[in-house]
């Protein structure tokens, strides 16, 4: 509105008390709804982790016990627990170099032209469905007659693992402030020594945390190891991953899938205890990266 | 100050040496202090035009012995916008030499421009040459990392390693090799930025703890650890309080003679006091947009004295715009 223009309907008494008038009215209801909406949506995520693991807690913890946690089948899941444990660390042994080096190449070293493309690949492969990872694994080393075996089940997680541990890491790596690259620029070191020395030892609270993030995400993945090391009968502990190994989420399925209501209830049980540990590691790598973060920043 | 003495008693031969990598491997670990002898090797793959048609080893006759330094026509651009314009300095070996001038004049490009810190701009380019010892610093086959093990920097803001105030300064010394003595020359190298006696009861805390002068003169300390040839300070008093800039100045003073300094700072009366040669810097609007340029470069006492030009004179006397 131009200044000088007499406009009778917008003009106001400036001395009047300092109360909503004109379409204000309105407009705080908009933004109110708005709001509401906003936070109706929140509370609606959260409410369904909440009812999942109440649902989880209220129907598994009477399964849980020392000897369900510590025995073989058919009482308890211990070689399930164990054989988890040795395809997942095996996936990240496998999945955390790559990762981190591929972070290191995106934040390093690439220009922008060659950043944008390989992030693209990895924001797919992060999003590709685990069953396709299973067949591809199970197509090209198990149905040829090879065999199941952990280690292949370790190797579609590991798959699944890069890019998140790539993308994270890249983050990470980005928050290393630009100012210590420079400097170490000036002191005519080569830059693959500031690297290890410098930016890597900054960005290690924020690596384990994405690593972490992503052993939470692969120990419930089931595609994988349902076609990849099922087979195990999980009676006996075994921790050779050159053989099948038996596993939790496979565990789950086939109690879950057992006529009687107390296999029902022991998947979940099983259920509780997968899901306590992810829950875990997802607590644990926010707290480090919050913790990384501040020191960074500071 | 005569701990310095020793510490930045370089063996000046080696500063003749081409700036290209000739595997003496001094950055995987060889302890042997660094001396060279090479001094007539052709540098290859010299461009610009003042020698093109020469050989390196010529091109060393035209050039005074005491200038370690010679730019000419250099002129800078960002992407479409030129940034600086034809310029033409000789920077002498031993002194202090400040850039002083408005914002945005193209004082502190031109300084990075020295080390080649400006390569990491994606849309950086530069014309004419910058020949450092009779090399071009822009020359093909010249390694940048190599450039910037001899003509050190300092930035605005201190930036210190997250890492121990021992660490900070040992860090370079360790990855370039010289590992023998290295107590002693972290010892040097504070003593030298006159940090010493503040931190030598406490050289495993974390530099980050030191203040913002402190935390300068650490990097002024890691800087000069190396036995640079040039140490380049980038403002360095602009971020410290008048006590600490008192201090490094100071250092600045004590720094003299040992090293070549090139120092770019908005404080005139800083430049007045620790420069001995001062260069001016103005935007010259040329065409429509108006671009870096160098108006004068003279004895300091001259600019601020009896400055030829009358922009200098208006900038110095406080009569600018």
């Amino acid at each position: 509105m131009r200044f000088g223009h007499h406009d009778p309907e917008h003009e106001f008494d400036p001395t009047a008390p300092l109360l909503a008038t004109g379409n204000l009215r309105r407009r705080h209801l908009t933004s109110r709804v708005i709001q509401g909406l906003a936070v109706a949506a929140a509370v609606a995520a959260v409410a369904v982790l909440v009812i999942v693991v109440w649902a989880v807690v209220s129907h598994g913890a009477k399964a849980i016990s020392w000897d369900f946690i510590t025995k073989p089948a058919p009482e308890g899941v211990g070689p399930n627990l164990v054989g988890t444990a040795v395809i997942v660390a095996l996936a990240t042994l496998m999945a955390m170099p790559f990762g981190v080096l591929i972070a290191l190449f995106l934040s390093e070293y690439a220009g922008p032209r060659s950043t944008r493309p390989v992030q693209l690949i990895l924001d797919v492969m992060n999003g590709l469905p685990s069953i396709i990872v299973a067949v591809f694994v199970f197509a090209l080393l198990v149905a040829n007659g090879g065999g199941q075996a952990g280690w292949k089940a370790a190797l579609a997680l590991a798959i699944i693992m890069v890019p998140l541990i790539a993308r994270g890491t890249q983050e990470v790596l980005r928050l290393v402030p630009g100012h210590q690259r420079e400097a170490a620029d000036a002191l005519g070191v080569a830059r693959w020594r500031s690297v290890l020395s410098i930016i890597l030892p900054a960005a290690l609270p924020g690596i384990i945390t994405a690593t972490l993030l992503s052993v939470a995400r692969a120990a419930g993945e089931t595609a994988p190891v349902l076609l990849i090391s099922s087979l195990a009968p999980g009676d006996a502990f075994s921790v050779n991953p050159l053989h099948e190994l038996p596993n939790v989420p496979v565990r789950i399925f086939q109690l879950s899938e057992e006529a009687n209501p107390e296999g029902f209830t022991e998947a979940w049980g099983l259920s509780l205890i997968l899901i306590a540990i992810i829950l875990a590691l997802g607590l644990g790598s926010r707290a480090l990266l919050n913790r990384s973060k501040r020191k960074m920043t500071r | 100050m005569t701990d310095i003495d020793d510490l930045a008693d370089i063996d000046r031969e080696e500063l003749e040496e081409p700036l290209a990598m000739n595997g003496r491997g001094h950055e995987e670990g060889s302890s042997a202090p660094r001396r060279i002898r090479l001094r007539t090797e052709p540098l290859p793959g010299v461009i610009g035009p003042p020698a093109a048609t020469e050989s390196a080893a010529e091109s060393h006759l035209h050039i005074a012995p005491e200038a370690v330094f010679e730019a000419q026509a250099v002129s800078i651009f960002y992407g479409k916008k030129q940034a600086l314009i034809d310029v033409d300095m000789r920077i002498r070996r031993g002194q202090v030499t400040a850039l002083i001038g408005p914002s945005g004049c193209g004082k502190t490009t031109f300084l990075r421009s020295l080390n080649r810190m400006n390569d990491s701009v994606p849309s950086f380019r530069i014309e004419g040459s910058i020949r450092y010892h009779g090399h071009d610093i822009y020359g093909s086959n010249v390694d940048t990392v190599e450039v910037r093990r001899r003509i050190g920097m300092v930035f605005q803001k201190p930036n210190p390693f997250p890492k121990s105030i021992f660490d900070n300064i040992a860090w370079a010394p360790r990855n370039l090799g010289m590992r023998q003595g290295l107590q002693e020359r972290v010892e040097k190298a504070l003593r030298g930025a006159a940090l010493w006696d503040e931190v030598k009861d406490r050289l495993k805390d974390s530099a980050l703890g030191l203040s913002g002068g402190q935390q300068q003169r650490l990097c002024i300390a890691r800087a000069i650890a190396i036995e640079p040839d040039v140490l380049l300070l980038d403002e360095p008093a602009s971020a410290l309080d008048p006590i600490a800039t008192g201090a490094i100045e100071d250092l600045i003073h004590s720094l003299k003679g040992r090293f070549t300094i090139v120092i770019v700072t908005h404080n005139m009366q800083q430049a007045a006091r620790v420069a001995d040669r001062t260069a001016f810097f103005s935007l010259e609007t040329r065409g429509e947009k108006p671009i870096g340029t160098l108006i004068e470069f003279d004895e300091t006492e001259k600019i601020f004295g009896s400055p030829r030009d009358p922009r200098t004179r208006d900038y110095v006397t406080g009569r600018f715009g």
